[in-house]
């Protein structure tokens, strides 16, 4: 749409800016000022310029939380967005069964994180979670609290539960919006069921699924309250992702200082690859265009 | 899909009532999927409807003894029920807080070209993906200082964080969808700026105000990290009542599954009656 | 290539119809002869499309058969049926360039790649679009895609029939008319069978060699253009036909003579006495007006359309319209009317009845 210019837009703006500008920008700034001192409590502080962010890109603890937390996005990116996209396509295209899906679907996306925690925690114990009760019953050694591999697993299955329909609900707005002619169009083309993914449902659900994987990146790498509920970041330190890390150190051990390093990089990061997704994505968009 | 099967679908859509599902992957695939979703939700409720005695003797798949105990427990008890007043209360101030500045802003951003404009997007878009633990501490402060702490307003506006810039997003999805030639028509016929936004503008775009308000309550209702930090007790949110339970002297598992039904209870309701618009607006009229 | 039957064909959207109500498609049989070009011509919602769609294959029909030739394809899938399709808006895949989307009906039938290359630089030419084989489908205008939509349609030589859902909506008026032509011209050259759907006479008129007029769920008349105007087989397509439409008039018949609120008109065929609603249609082109002999006409408007005058008339109470030539001065005291024996039609509750030479 052709926009024309007009300063006085900016009034039309101002509330926002305003109000985020007040959630937003003065804790902001708290935390900068935090990250660049040091304090021997009592409320003295004392300059120490970029001292923090130093230490905590040397720190080992941090490095081991930032892995962790980028194997965690990237598996439940890898499977959310195709079991997402596939179920969407499985999905009634209308009717009563529709309605009926998007109902159930929509779900555990309006359950509060800690609830979703709980529900899972209670889930996968083996005295009275039926999961955990059930694995065991059948003889499979599970126990999600003191082994590792078994608290990563539930921890990206509950991720899995929670948040798949989100990109199923998603690319079935995508594929709603596709005409009938289309497939009908195939159908007499011949094209084979892949060709009618490949060349009329996936352009169709590209601009949602950009959405999708950017919401479940962001989300994801933000994570905090359902695997601490579950696992507490435990055993150990197996499953301490970024934000479990920076509350332990922030609340926990109340280290000030390296928490607000932590956090202005912690941020600065998925800032970083948010754009990077956003840039490499429509990129590939606008050369498709010529 | 086969072609007969998508030809029975064509046939059907004209005949009211439910017809059943033909069984084929489709309905396999999904089956297993909704089965996937809900069996967790299924046990959250098997075990709100037994007696602690139960849950921890007897291993079973549903309730022997059926009691509402522990919903009458929730449903008697201040400080239980007073939680869900107080999330649903702050979860309202938030939607409505968000929406309303929101507005505007995606009018502006949706039809003028203005000083800054695609940084000022960027930068409130940014404010999306900020980790709330990063702001945790420094909204303590904050609001402690200006003495909101342990209000509902705090919990509202520490919210607006990333819905506003959500409700902007989504709206300015929708807005450009609605043609410009409608304004121009609207200012010839006579409206002033806030009569036309009313009255002619924000009804176009309905649909897309109350995708966005389901998006904010739904991020503001699911939130436990910033409306714990900031509340103690007169703000209290239910998903930090729940807490409580865990720590309190042997685990009182039923009380604690009965709450957390009752916290999905909001938004099975609220997905009850959008269930029409879900398909077309989580598309966010960016499709 | 093959004729196309249509064997006690019906279609109803609904599981259990009971009434004839419940059918968009009325039981119908006919025979659409090989090489033809047909307009499948009626007003939006009298199933015109339902028809396209049982003959494309992407409706199974309630009841009756489709025979393509000698065979029976009622419940072949579309992709056996070989036939071509193009929609009303312009379906192309947005991600493929101009010439991979040309290409894909002869990709997925594994052709030979020398004689795709060939058959889609053939037919980009054919739509105007061979400068612009190399760009990507999603940048291009409606009209462009609208005409690779119709060349994905042409682009096999060996289809059954190509069928054509009003394809020419979303294109600009002046286009339309340089495509139909086009149309037209490979048509003769190929000698396909064609299935035209569309809503607009013109369209239907100049495009067919016979125009199949639907009303209603049902086939009304199938003729030439020159057929449609002259003997309408139904009210509809005496109404619908021509611009402005067929007079009707409430009659009554004996024999030769009909009788409009009791005045005598001169048929010049007997007709009996036929029973139920009966009317007499004559086309405005066919009632003169005249000051001197004629039945007493009220002259309400005149419009000047430019080839003709559009004379807006009253005649016992009825509204009628009478199409003056080129050059006719529409007078004050031209206040009468003649009507021409030979081309009244009489209709009997809607359909034409012939009547016997008095």
């Amino acid at each position: 749409m052709e926009k024309t210019t007009n300063q006085k837009a900016w009034f039309l703006v101002l509330p926002v800016l305003i109000l985020v500008a007040f959630s937003a920008v003065i804790p902001l700034m708290t935390v900068v000022n935090y990250s660049v001192q040091d304090t021997f409590g009592n409320n003295v502080f004392f300059w120490a310029g970029l001292e923090w962010f130093e230490e905590m890109l040397a720190s080992e603890r941090m490095h081991s939380a930032l892995g962790r937390q980028a194997i965690f996005s990237a598996v439940i990116l890898a499977i959310e967005v195709p079991l997402g996209i596939f179920v969407a396509l499985n999905m009634p295209k209308r009717g009563f069964w529709a309605s009926f899906c998007l109902v159930v679907m929509a779900l555990p996306l309006l359950i509060p994180f800690n609830v979703v925690g709980t529900i899972w925690q209670i889930f996968g114990r083996l005295d009275i979670g039926l999961l955990g009760h059930t694995l065991e019953a059948i003889g499979i050694d599970y126990n999600y609290t003191n082994d590792s591999v078994d608290a990563w697993i539930t921890v990206i299955v509950m991720d899995v539960w929670h948040w798949t329909s989100l990109v199923a609900l998603l690319a079935y707005a995508g594929l709603q919006s596709i005409p009938e002619a289309y497939y009908q169009a195939a159908k007499i083309d011949q094209a084979s069921r892949w060709s009618v993914f490949r060349y009329i449902e996936l352009p169709k659900m590209q601009g949602v699924l950009l959405i999708a994987i950017l919401l479940r990146f962001m989300d994801s790498f933000m994570i905090y309250t359902e695997p601490f509920v579950v696992t507490g970041g435990g055993p150990g330190n197996a499953t301490t992702f970024l934000s479990i890390d920076l509350v332990k150190m922030a609340i926990g051990q109340f280290d000030l200082g390296p928490a607000a390093a932590f956090s202005i990089m912690y941020f600065l990061v998925i800032m970083l690859i948010s754009w990077v997704f956003y840039t490499v994505m429509t990129t590939i968009d606008k050369k498709e265009m010529v | 899909m086969s072609d007969t099967a998508m030809t029975t679908t064509a046939a059907r859509s004209g005949s009211k009532g439910i017809a059943l599902p033909r069984i084929n992957g489709s309905f396999i695939v999904m089956t297993l999927y909704l089965l996937f979703l809900m069996l967790p939700i299924y046990w959250l409720v098997n075990m709100s409807l037994k007696t602690n005695q139960e849950i921890l003797g007897a291993f079973s798949l549903w309730p022997r003894n059926l009691t509402f105990d522990n919903y009458l427990t929730i449903l008697t008890d201040p400080s239980w029920y007073m939680g869900y007043v107080n999330s649903l209360i702050y979860v309202v101030m938030n939607t409505v807080i968000s929406i309303s500045v929101a507005l505007p802003a995606a009018y502006a951003f949706s039809r003028y070209n203005f000083m800054g404009d695609k940084h000022l997007f960027f930068w409130l878009l940014t404010n999306r993906m900020a980790p709330p633990a990063v702001f945790a501490l420094p909204f303590f402060q904050l609001y402690s200082s200006i003495g909101l702490f342990d209000t509902h307003i705090a919990v509202a506006l520490a919210h607006c964080l990333f819905n506003v810039p959500l409700a902007v997003w989504i709206l300015e999805g929708f807005m450009r969808g609605v043609p410009k030639e409608i304004d121009e028509t609207a200012y010839i016929d006579g409206y002033s700026f806030p009569k036309f936004f009313i009255k002619i503008f924000m009804p176009l775009i309905a649909s897309g105000i109350g995708v966005a308000a389901f998006f904010c309550f739904m991020f503001s209702w699911v939130e436990l990290l910033l409306s714990r930090t900031l509340t103690s007790v007169d703000a209290k949110p239910i998903a930090a009542t729940m807490t409580r339970t865990v720590s309190a002297s042997g685990l009182d598992w039923g009380v604690l599954a009965a709450a957390g039904v009752l916290t999905i209870i909001p938004g099975a309701l609220v997905i009850y009656f959008v269930r029409n618009y879900i398909a077309k607006g989580f598309a966010l009229g960016r499709v | 290539m093959a004729r196309i039957t249509l064997e006690n064909l019906a279609h109803s959207y609904l599981p259990n119809p009971e009434s004839e109500d419940d059918y968009a498609l009325k039981e119908m049989t006919h025979v659409w002869e090989d090489g033809q070009a047909y307009a499948l011509l009626g007003a939006s919602g009298c199933g015109k499309t339902t028809l396209l769609n049982i003959i494309s294959g992407l409706l199974i029909p309630s009841q009756g058969r489709i025979l393509f030739g000698e065979r029976d394809v009622t419940d072949a899938p579309t992709t056996e049926r070989n036939i071509a399709q193009v929609f009303q808006f312009p379906v192309v895949y947005d991600t493929m360039s101009v010439r991979e989307n040309l290409a894909f009906p002869l990709k997925n039938r594994g052709s030979d790649p020398a004689y795709i290359a060939r058959r889609v630089e053939e037919i980009a030419r054919m739509i105007g679009l061979e400068d612009e084989l190399r760009r990507k489908a999603r940048g291009l205008t409606a009209d462009a895609k609208q005409k690779i939509s119709l060349g994905r349609g042409m682009v096999r030589e060996d289809v059954n029939a190509i069928l054509f859902d009003e394809p020419l909506t979303v294109i600009d008026p002046h286009m339309k008319w340089a495509l139909r032509t086009q149309l037209k011209s490979l048509h003769r050259q190929f000698g396909h069978t064609m299935i035209y759907v569309t809503h607009d006479q013109t369209e239907a008129l100049t495009f067919a060699d016979k125009v199949v007029v639907m009303h209603d769920g049902r086939v009304v008349q199938i003729g030439t253009p020159e057929e449609l105007f002259e003997t309408p087989a139904h009210t509809f397509v005496g109404y619908f036909i021509g611009s402005p439409g067929m007079n009707l008039l409430p009659a009554n018949i004996e024999g030769n003579r009909a009788y409009v609120n009791g005045t005598e008109i001169d048929l010049g065929r007997g007709y009996g006495k036929p029973q139920g609603k009966v009317e007499i249609g004559v086309r405005p082109e066919y009632l003169k007006l005249s000051s001197k002999a004629g039945l007493p006409v009220n002259i309400r408007r005149v419009e000047d359309v430019g080839r003709h005058k559009i004379v807006r008339a009253e005649f016992f109470g009825h509204d009628i319209n009478i199409v003056a030539p080129e050059g006719t001065e529409v007078g004050a005291d031209m206040t009468k009317v003649t009507f021409d024996p030979a081309r009244i039609n009489v209709y009997a509750d809607d359909w034409r009845i012939a009547g016997e030479a008095a």
